[in-house]
């Protein structure tokens, strides 16, 4: 038998559903600072390089930050639930390794495609078996697994590279599909969307966001925290491995060395769009404008001939600028 | 006699709620006052005032017929105002004497700890209180007794000259409590002036010299406890006589629901059976430490039994998870409210529906309305006091967040709800709520566990009362022996009176 809802007398006070009205919340929010700080160097940008509001030139600004975002999305809701995959950069080299060997095999493109995504997936399984399974710290697991994949890249390769892949899985990385809209470009928007339903409108997203706040209470409100935990291992292995799909055919070659410090990159760019690096909070709009953001800095310096090493330090300024603005303005 | 700290008029507001409007709070030297009030009646918030973590809006604080300003809790204790709270954070790993003198630790002449010193001046300040511990111990190791003594010591380990007492007999047993009494008298013959907060009017008429009384934020009154009764104080708590009696219920159990058979853990419990029936409410007795809640937690799929059978309407079940709990009705409203419980930091309706949102879902997809329509209709039935149901959970008060708990569980339709002390620090007007709510479940056919250390509470709510000790059931009392006398002697290990 289970209780009867209809005896209970409704004789509590009404309590409204929300607090402020949603436009207030819109203006308030994190996503409204990124979007004038993205409108800001955009329209910097533009004064500053006559070659800049281009189209062809913007599109190619575009291959800047779709790779790395594309794992942002994943590494975003890891972080939103208190963990970190620190190995997404290894797990690229590792599955473009893997892509290598498979067209060295004599693969076609679809198989050397599924080699990489299976590959990726294979290295979140290891990295959400020894995290969710056995309960490891995520942060110690993923530096071991860092070190781990990109070291069995480097005793496959040496000092050696892979070229000549085949010529048609050069689309996924250098194709496009309608004028100047990259295939990469596409897949970043279908992503997004893809992860914005899935944090924001599904039951899943909801217990990431149950377990980065209090993982202690969510388990004893019936949530399997562990599953949850391993699936997220998942999805960034997942998106590594398409990642490295991308990004082996942009480049049409594998060295061990690909995709060196990204790890880091991608997680200064879920930080930048608003997720709370201790968990619990963030959203992927954050993370679109952020990876926008990234990407038209490192695009716009480009075009002023600006030194890779200012980039870095004009990035890193721009996230504790933007992380410590608003405790700053609280203050007072 | 002049008050030696004197607050006037403080307000203090959060987004959404005022906590205190135009309070005042005099403290006299050598003498316990007591500051009674609902949950929500803004005691923390003037705890927090007092000890300069929180600011207020308006109001002046004197100290010794001088306006201060506390703006930090550095600069509250340096005039000399120390807190004990409910929960005192201390460090396992560190020792003793290291816990009661970090962050002010003598120092010798080259800036750095003086180890010599600070182990001398924790063995003294523990003598003082009349402590027995080893100031190297380290802290992991003592019982929480001891580890409360350390928490005073800390407190008293500045040259304080008003020590807040914020519902220091919460977690202790009745000897500890007795230990605490005689230190409080102390503190009094030292001059120290004492904010005393509890929910246990045996105590405050026990110790306190005076009374203030807050309700709903707002000053009602305060005087000496010699010129006012019981009735009185409960009238000025809640605004309106409140019926310290328990519901009326009439027995009217039904078929079993769960049947427990040889349940066992290596550790914490073993052989425990019992059955409950529908309509029912059985409740489990015992000390502190006697396994009851680890029963539950076993129960519930948190912890896993070695051993044991447990049926849901005759139907064998194995519970390996909560989620598995939860599915076959069995639900757990836990003790640690605060680490359990609730999941702060995400808004009201979402706490509610945490565990029901495949109710609230269509292929995974969730549907807002149907979250807000649910979580309305039960924080309703029990009523929460909130600003708005996107409101940050942890912004409420204990016994509102306790309801969210309830809400949350009564929204998955359960067969079987265990309440692990589930007035644990409520007041008196929220507890009648939460007894009025629990026969009412029972009336509609839930089966009601309900673990208790409180013997009215076990003996006025109870069908059957279950007494558990060192991990094993040792008795079951039901009709004409329930009484406070089989509960204790049993819960002891003492054999049944003649």
């Amino acid at each position: 038998m289970t209780l009867n809802n209809s005896t209970g007398d409704v004789t509590g006070r009404i309590i409204p559903d929300r607090m402020r009205s949603s436009f207030a919340r819109v203006l308030r929010s994190w996503e409204t600072i990124l979007i004038v700080v993205a409108i800001l160097i955009f329209v910097t940008n533009s004064f500053l390089s006559p070659y800049f509001l281009n189209a062809w030139n913007l599109s190619d600004a575009t291959f800047n930050f779709t790779e790395k975002a594309l794992i942002a999305f994943a590494m975003a809701m890891l972080i939103i639930a208190g963990e970190i995959d620190l190995s997404v950069a290894s797990i690229i080299a590792l599955a473009s390794t893997a892509m290598g060997l498979a067209m060295t095999a004599g693969a076609g493109v679809p198989v050397i495609v599924l080699t990489g995504i299976v590959t990726g997936l294979v290295c979140g399984v290891v990295n959400g078996a020894l995290v969710a399974g056995l309960g490891l710290p995520s942060i110690v697991v993923t530096i071991g697994t860092m070190s781990l994949f990109r070291g069995l890249a480097f005793i496959i390769l040496g000092d050696q590279a892979f070229n000549g892949y085949p010529k048609d899985l050069a689309f996924f990385g250098q194709g496009y599909v309608w004028w100047v809209i990259s295939f990469e470009l596409v897949l970043f928007a279908i992503c997004a969307v893809i992860y914005w339903a899935l944090l924001h409108r599904t039951t899943f997203g909801r217990a990431v966001y149950a377990i980065g706040n209090n993982a202690t209470a969510a388990q004893f409100s019936g949530i399997r925290v562990d599953r949850v935990r391993f699936l997220l291992f998942l999805l960034t292995g997942l998106m590594s491995g398409i990642a490295a799909v991308c990004l082996t055919s942009r480049l049409g070659s594998t060295r061990p060395s690909i995709a060196t410090g990204w790890e880091l990159e991608i997680v200064t760019m879920v930080v930048l769009g608003g997720v709370s690096i201790l968990g619990g909070s963030g959203s992927i709009p954050g993370v679109v404008l952020a990876a926008v953001i990234m990407g038209l800095v490192t695009f716009g310096f480009g075009l002023l001939n600006v030194p890779g090493i200012v980039m870095s330090i004009f990035l890193g300024l721009l996230l504790i600028t933007v992380i410590a603005l608003p405790r700053l303005l609280q203050r007072k | 006699m002049k008050p030696v700290l004197c607050l006037r008029g403080i307000s203090k507001s959060f987004p959404g709620v005022k906590a205190l409007s135009g309070v005042d709070l005099d403290l006299y030297p050598g003498e316990v006052t007591a500051l009674i009030g609902e949950n929500g009646a803004g005691k923390s918030t003037i705890v927090k005032v007092l000890t300069g973590i929180y600011q207020p809006d308006e109001g002046t604080i004197e100290f010794d017929g001088q306006p201060v300003r506390f703006p930090s809790a550095d600069a509250a204790a340096k005039a000399g105002v120390t807190a004990i709270h409910q929960e005192t954070v201390l460090f396992d790993d560190l020792s003793v004497a290291e816990n009661i003198w970090l962050g002010h630790a003598p120092r010798t002449r080259w800036g750095l700890i003086d180890r010599m010193e600070m182990r001398k001046a924790a063995a003294r300040l523990l003598e003082s209180i009349g402590a027995t511990l080893n100031p190297d111990a380290r802290l992991g190791d003592l019982g929480i007794a001891s580890r409360h003594m350390v928490a005073i010591a800390r407190a008293l380990s500045i040259e304080a000259r008003v020590v807040v007492l914020d519902e220091p007999t919460a977690a202790l047993s009745h000897q500890e409590i007795h230990e605490l009494y005689e230190l409080v008298e102390k503190l009094k013959a030292q001059g120290k002036a004492i904010l005393f907060i509890s929910h246990k009017f045996d105590e405050i008429f026990r110790i306190a010299d005076r009374y203030t009384v807050f309700r709903d934020g707002q000053f009602v009154g305060s005087g000496k406890m010699t010129d006012v009764t019981e009735g009185q104080l409960v009238q000025m708590m809640v605004g309106r006589s409140v019926d310290q009696i328990f519901p009326a219920r009439t027995r009217q159990t039904g078929e079993p629901v769960l049947t427990v058979a040889g349940y066992s853990h290596p550790t914490e419990f073993a052989d425990i059976g019992f059955t409950l029936h529908r309509g029912e409410i059985l409740g489990f007795y015992g000390l502190v430490g006697a396994g009851r809640s680890e029963v539950m937690q076993a129960l519930f799929g948190i912890t896993k039994p070695s051993k044991g059978a447990v049926r849901i309407e005759g139907q064998i079940r194995v519970i390996r998870s909560t989620t598995e709990a939860v599915a076959a009705g069995i639900v757990y409203v836990p003790e640690d409210r605060g680490r359990q419980g609730t999941v702060k930091g995400l808004p009201i309706f979402q706490n509610v529906t945490l565990p029901s949102l495949g109710a609230v879902s269509r292929g995974g997809f969730l549907r807002m309305s149907e979250e807000f329509a649910l979580a309305r209709s039960y924080t309703q039935r029990l009523d929460l006091r909130a600003a708005a149901l996107d409101q940050d959970v942890g912004l409420l008060s204990g016994g509102n967040q306790q309801k969210v708990v309830i809400a949350k569980w009564l929204a998955t339709k359960p067969r079987v709800i265990i309440l692990d002390e589930p007035t644990k620090g409520i007041d008196i007007g929220s507890k009648a709520a939460v007894h009025a709510f629990m026969a009412e479940l029972a009336a509609q056919g839930l089966a009601v566990i309900m673990v208790s250390s409180e013997i009215p509470e076990v003996l006025g709510m109870s069908d059957r009362v279950i007494v558990m000790r060192e991990g094993r059931i040792v008795d079951e009392v039901e009709g004409d022996r329930m009484t406070p006398e089989t509960l204790v002697r049993a819960a002891a290990g003492l054999a049944a009176a003649a």
